[in-house]
């Protein structure tokens, strides 16, 4: 039943995605930085209203609160439900005696 | 093997990510954004781990399905999990580079719309899991799949359709001095997001270890 189910559910993915796919992909305009990232020496758009080294170090800073911010959660929940799993062998085994 | 493994790999991955932010700022400036295209370096290889989380969750999941094998479905949680937390950075960092690249945070087009709908899903997933109570676990394998199913939808949206994020052949055609940065943070983004997935499965085994001690006692 569930068999049927999943291949029902990759079916419906497959067919439906076809015709997007198959269609003729629009004329594009293709603009700066979209189809390719030229390298210059140094940045052009120093005196631009927007501060690009603000939104950068956001986004660096971001990063790595949310790697290191998730592996500590990760760690911390380990370790909580390795002291429960150790309380509870206790229990087990004092009421096997 | 692996678990004699972790804490090398672990090192390596953290050198690689104090490094990586040194590559990135000799790399070129791109002529036409500036110093924000910089934000590209980890946007993307984020992006690269957030696709391989979800074909790992979709795959867990799928196995999970048809034979019913619990190691299955924890690697099936970790990578949802791993998904979600990719899919976060990958969904405030492209918002931080299009507000100076195109000039607005937010753009509903369909590579930041299909990329919302597949963390959706994801966060769904893991929702299910947390909230759904007994059987949902197969429910949200099923919702799992149809997050997997979403990967090359956004993956080529953006070669598809009319967008103004950058097409998939940015990649390809990076420059020397862009590319050795790029595909230095895509192993370390890589490497870390294995590790992760390696103690966030362990968490769940050791979860599933907890309630059959919790019904042993019951018992």
């Amino acid at each position: 039943m569930i068999k049927k189910a999943v291949y029902a559910l990759l079916l419906v993915a497959v067919l439906g995605g076809t015709p997007a796919f198959a269609q003729t992909t629009p004329p594009k305009t293709p603009t700066a930085g979209q189809d390719d990232f030229v390298p210059v020496s140094a940045p052009t758009n120093a005196n631009d209203t927007i501060p690009a080294p603000r939104l950068v170090a956001i986004a660096y800073g971001f990063i790595w609160v949310v790697l290191f911010g998730y592996l500590w959660s990760v760690r911390s929940r380990l370790g909580r439900v390795e002291r429960e799993m150790e309380t509870v062998s206790r229990r087990v085994s004092a009421g096997r005696k | 093997m692996l678990n004699r493994l972790f804490v090398p790999l672990a090192v390596v991955a953290a050198a690689m990510f104090a490094y990586a932010p040194f590559m990135i700022l000799n790399a070129p400036y791109e002529a036409t954004m500036g110093l924000v295209q910089k934000i590209f370096y980890f946007h993307a290889s984020a992006g690269m781990g957030l696709f391989l989380a979800a074909f790992v969750s979709g795959i867990g999941s799928a196995v999970f399905l048809f034979t019913r094998k619990p190691a299955a479905d924890r690697v099936a949680v970790a990578g949802a999990e791993l998904t979600v937390m990719l899919g976060l950075i990958v969904l405030v960092t492209g918002p931080l580079w299009a507000r100076k690249a195109w000039g607005v945070w937010w753009q509903w087009d369909a590579r930041l719309t299909s990329t919302l709908v597949m963390w959706m899903i994801f966060n769904a997933y893991l929702l299910l899991r947390r909230y759904g109570g007994p059987g949902s676990d197969r429910l949200a394998a099923a919702v799992s799949l149809f997050g997997m199913a979403n990967v090359p939808f956004v993956y080529w949206s953006v070669n598809v359709w009319r967008t103004l994020h950058p097409t998939t052949s940015v990649i390809p055609s990076l420059k020397p001095g862009m590319r050795g940065p790029f595909w230095f943070c895509v192993v370390a983004f890589l490497l870390v997001s294995t590790l992760i997935l390696m103690v966030r499965t362990e968490l769940e085994k050791r979860r599933q270890e907890l309630d059959e001690l919790y019904l042993a006692v019951e018992d």
